[in-house]
């Protein structure tokens, strides 16, 4: 095995507000939780070594692309047509859905459990009344983080309601309760199979990898095909996307379990069972801690990607939103969905930090905490909580009052057409973004693409080797090859360029956009305290809501897919490369500036050569979430393999979604391969 | 030495105990009995005590008219809840069957899900027709078509192409398509009637939309994979390019199609189940039967006036009682 596959999309979600904390090693946001552990200060590696061979392998392409026009494609000889028996698989399950002992006595029942606890969740948040519901986020907001995030939290709830948007936001909640309560069950088991057996976890691996890579768009289809539109499927889906991280960082806090403590338990004589129990899980509970933290974030930012087949309340009004061109009103339906984002975040973040520290004396506690602290205090709290609640109903006001609405949508949609109107072409002397797109994509994007089609097949191949051999290990090169050549197997190899070329000229702007952003981040605090909502906000915000206005801007086509993903991946490689520059080392920094050295050459000299670890974290990170707006990217005109994966969910084939999905796994996964950093690929 | 007799015990009576976990697990699950599956609701629905009908909605306005002038009337009128779904047309029909939607109003015509569906299966009945008549075709703004007149013919459109290239395009002229969820032959269209075109996806129906403004503030020439009713011809006046004529059953073979689109009368869709036991909610939704220029009405307020559906529809059922007094009784 050959490395931790740094996820495709957990940092999307994870590395948020992760910087008020800094994970376990402190220098890499990962949250996988594995790389945070390596030191990455010992990298024997030049920065030539792996960006030259990249512009080299990228001159050749172009190069040989515009020599041998028409010489590449992949032979159809040695390609698999799978979109018979895919096609026959699909009829099969909608003819015997209804009448096969599979689904009448097991999905039938998985179904209608979802169902009912989504149910039971959704009728105690409405019976809690907004008064109830609020109270209650503030109370564990407060017990968990204290006053300030009690009152965040209070006020984002508030937020949910003046933006009318409370039933959709109970909906969503109560979905997401069910969802990531599954996922952190699901997670908990597969991470306690892995941490306790290294051949468990040597079989979980490539699936958890597959369950992270795989484009949720794909996976989609067959969870409607078994389960029909609606809340089961998305749940489950919610779950395969949010129960990898956590089943990984139950697994890392097991086996990094300190051993002298289960030395010392194993001499007391305890058994296996005793030990797991009293001193493997509670050391790991931190690490299972930020696996409920990643399965929050994960499962909100599939809420939205869930609407696509039905699952109701904010993802649903984004989307539907979309469809009536309504910038306003999808941006009023994702603030929620944000505050959401945030607020749950920062909660759980906060009360991974309690778990470390030990609790002050209570004679110095403040009264109130005294008053509710241990047990009885939960349940003065519960208590609290129902008595808001009852006072709410008692007053009529379950509901969110209609009065106390404000609408959004107008203002945002004045300002999205007067930036269309005085942005999309003749700004003088820079030109409009329209003049923008046209030069990126007749620039860079068709260059690129016909350099990559023209090429000869197996010269890919052998380029793509030759860098996973010069970036990491001879296995690395191996399963980026594979990769690769799956793709041609499963017969996508021209959508899949196309994919491609459109990936690494995004990750371009995203790097040296996320680069410029940083070193400025990094020289100045203050920067950074204005940039981090910013980042939140990009991070959290469902795409959906941006589609239009990069539309308006770019036109349809390529550029505004590219915008999209570069929006979506430049707050993680801000966010890394930052931390990275920040964390060199200052004795190096201090030295440096006592030779006399200028700023910029502090930059060059010192600053960027130690802070490569970071640097290569960002690219990969840049790579692998790039490539995970793809299928959005389809839905405005970027076309390829993100446009199949949309195809195939909206016509219902799932040949061609399931196809398209599975080439977008390989893509990741190649990339991944020959952009991870050295160290890890080293050490695994 | 005791230490060594207990163990094998303690391990017999742990798989004792796991066998028999097991076993009332799938007791418990099995035992149950069989699960329906054409019988799922979502949980949302009567939550607050009122029964709840589930309207489905396709993404583009005309739709969501529809949906939302008979969820206000099921509201005010009938006393129901309303809940609407949003989901692409292949799958709602899915959705329909499994009684997760309980009506479609307005269906382009899916000859594949109608066999399978309401002949076959008869888990979905046709509801009748909707009154609007939907058409797809090509479309040219009419700023362009005025300026040369013979670009409405599609045997003109080879003098134009230079005209309609864009970046996307790759030195063709671009046919701008919509999302991948509509029904389309543009592809097979522009190889069997040998156009020096390229069909670019815009991948929604808001992306293609948004680009068609675009173009219209330019006075751009364009060319558009578009339908009517419409709401957006009221906003950018666009006229169709004549292509062959449509004859029944020319378009069989989607490799081969050489014609233009037919003219489908839009149908309702109904889960059968509902259709029978829906009540006065579903004699309503049978009687639900309007004009384009009302549908568009509603398209219109919600589209360009920004108001949400519920609003839109409002307006509309206070303006027009004499055209919805006869759905409702």
């Amino acid at each position: 095995m050959t490395s931790t596959t740094t996820p495709v999309r957990e940092p999307a979600s994870s590395s948020a507000p992760r910087d008020t904390k800094p994970p376990t090693g402190g220098s890499s946001p990962s949250p996988d939780g594995s790389s945070p552990r390596r030191p990455g200060s010992r990298l024997p590696f030049r920065v030539g070594r792996r960006v030259l061979p990249l512009a080299v392998a990228a001159a050749v392409v172009v190069t040989l692309g515009v020599l041998f026009p028409g010489a590449g494609s992949w032979p159809g000889a040695l390609a698999v047509d799978l979109s018979g028996p895919l096609g026959r698989a699909g009829d099969w399950i909608i003819d015997h859905r209804d009448s096969h002992p599979l689904f009448l006595y097991f999905f039938g029942h998985v179904s209608n459990v979802v169902v009912v606890s989504v149910r039971a969740v959704y009728v105690v948040l409405l019976a809690a009344g907004w008064t109830g519901v609020t109270a209650l986020a503030g109370l564990v907001a407060w017990r968990l983080a204290g006053v300030r995030l009690a009152l965040t939290s209070m006020a984002a709830f508030a937020v949910c309601g003046l933006l009318g948007m409370w039933i959709p936001t109970m909906q969503t909640l109560a979905l997401m309760v069910v969802a990531v309560a599954a996922s952190v069950v699901v997670g908990g088991l597969l991470g306690l199979a892995a941490g306790l057996s290294p051949r468990t976890e040597r079989i979980l691996r490539p699936v958890l990898d597959t369950m992270q890579i795989l484009p949720a768009f794909a996976y989609l289809l067959p969870m409607v095909l078994v389960f029909g539109i609606g809340v089961p499927a998305a749940v489950l889906a919610t779950v395969v996307y949010a129960a990898p991280p956590m089943a990984r960082l139950t697994a890392l806090g097991l086996r990094d379990a300190d051993a002298g403590v289960l030395e010392a338990a194993a001499s007391l004589g305890a058994t296996g069972r005793q030990r797991l129990l009293t001193a493997r899980l509670p050391l790991a509970r931190r690490q299972i801690l930020l696996g409920i933290n990643q399965a929050i974030m994960m499962g909100l930012s599939m809420a939205v990607i869930a609407s696509v087949i039905g699952a109701g309340g904010l993802g649903d009004r984004v989307y539907q939103a979309l469809a009536s061109v309504d910038v306003g009103a999808a941006l009023a339906a994702g603030i929620p969905i944000v505050l959401l984002a945030v607020v749950l975040d920062r909660t759980a973040d906060a009360a991974g930090a309690r778990l470390g520290s030990h609790p002050p004396q209570a004679a110095e506690q403040h009264f109130l905490r005294r008053v509710f602290a241990g047990w009885y205090g939960r349940l003065l709290c519960l208590l609290a909580v129902v008595a808001v609640a009852v006072a709410g109903r008692m007053l009529g006001t379950s509901q969110w009052p209609d009065s106390w609405k404000v609408s959004l949508a107008e203002p945002v949609n004045r300002a999205v057409a007067w930036m269309t109107d005085h942005l999309y072409s003749g700004v003088p002397v820079v030109g409009g973004t329209a003049d923008w797109a046209a030069r990126f994509t007749g620039w860079l994007l068709d260059p690129l693409r016909s350099g990559l089609q023209a090429s000869p097949w197996w010269l890919l191949l052998l380029l793509v080797g030759a860098i996973g051999v010069l970036v990491g290990t001879r296995r690395t090169a191996l399963t980026a090859v594979l990769a690769l050549a799956a793709i041609g197997v499963l017969g996508v190899w021209e959508p899949a360029l196309d994919t491609l070329s459109q990936v690494l000229a995004a990750v371009a702007v995203t790097l040296v956009l996320g680069f410029a952003i940083s070193i400025g981040a990094a020289r100045s605090a203050r920067a950074e305290r204005l940039l981090r909502p910013v980042l939140d906000v990009c991070q959290t915000m469902p795409q959906f809501v941006y589609l239009i206005p990069v539309v308006a801007l770019f036109g349809v086509g390529r550029a505004p897919a590219a915008a999209a993903a570069v929006v979506y991946a430049l707050p993680a490689v801000v966010r890394i490369t930052t931390q990275g520059l920040r964390e060199v080392n200052p004795a190096a920094m201090e030295s440096a500036r006592s030779l006399g050295a200028t700023g910029s050459q502090q930059l060059r000299q010192v600053q960027l050569p130690l802070a490569r670890p970071a640097l290569l974290l960002a690219v990969n990170q840049a790579v692998v979430l790039v490539l995970a707006v793809v299928i959005i990217g389809g839905l405005v005109g970027g076309g390829a393999l993100g446009y199949d994966v949309v195809l195939g969910l909206a016509q219902g084939d799932l040949a061609t979604g399931l196809v398209a999905g599975a080439a977008i796994v390989c893509l990741g996964l190649m990339l991944d391969r020959v952009t991870q950093p050295a160290t890890k690929t080293k050490e695994a | 030495m005791p230490e060594t007799r207990t163990l094998p015990v303690r391990r017999t009576r742990r798989r004792i105990v796991a066998a028999l976990a097991a076993a009332s697990t799938l007791a418990v699950v099995t035992g149950c009995g069989a699960a329906d599956m054409t019988r799922q609701a979502s949980p949302y629905a009567d939550a607050q005590g009122a029964k709840t009908v589930t309207l489905s909605v396709q993404s583009w306005v005309g739709a969501q008219a529809n949906t939302a002038v008979a969820g206000y009337l099921l509201e005010h009128e009938l006393g129901y809840r309303v809940d609407t779904v949003q989901v692409d047309e292949v799958p709602a029909w899915d959705a329909l069957s499994q009684g997760r939607v309980d009506a479609i109003l307005e269906d382009w015509g899916h000859p594949e899900q109608q066999k399978r569906y309401v002949e076959d299966k008869k888990t979905i009945v046709n509801g009748g027709d909707l009154g609007v008549t939907g058409h797809i075709g090509w479309f040219v703004p009419t700023y362009f078509a005025k300026q040369h007149p013979d670009v409405t013919d599609w045997k003109n459109l080879g003098k134009y192409t230079d005209q309609l290239r864009t970046p996307e395009s790759r030195g063709k002229g671009q046919l701008m398509d919509g999302s991948p969820s509509y029904v389309t032959n543009d592809k097979a269209l522009v190889k069997n009637l040998k156009l020096d075109l390229e069909v670019v996806f815009a991948g929604s129906e808001a992306a293609q939309i948004t680009q068609i403004k675009q173009f219209a503030k330019e006075k751009k020439p364009f060319l558009t994979y578009w339908y009517k009713p419409q709401w957006l011809f009221e906003r950018v006046p666009m006229t169709e390019v004549k292509l062959p004529e449509y004859k029944e059953g020319c378009d069989a073979d989607p490799e081969k199609v050489a014609c233009a689109y037919p003219h489908t009368p839009l149908q309702k869709y109904l889960n059968a189940r509902f259709a029978d036991d829906g009540g006065k909610a579903a004699g309503f939704l049978k009687k639900f039967h309007w004009t384009v220029a009302e549908q568009n009405e509603v398209a219109l307020m919600i589209a360009e006036e920004k108001l949400s559906p519920q609003q839109a529809a409002k307006k509309w059922v206070e303006r027009n009682e004499d055209v919805w007094r006869p759905w409702v009784r």
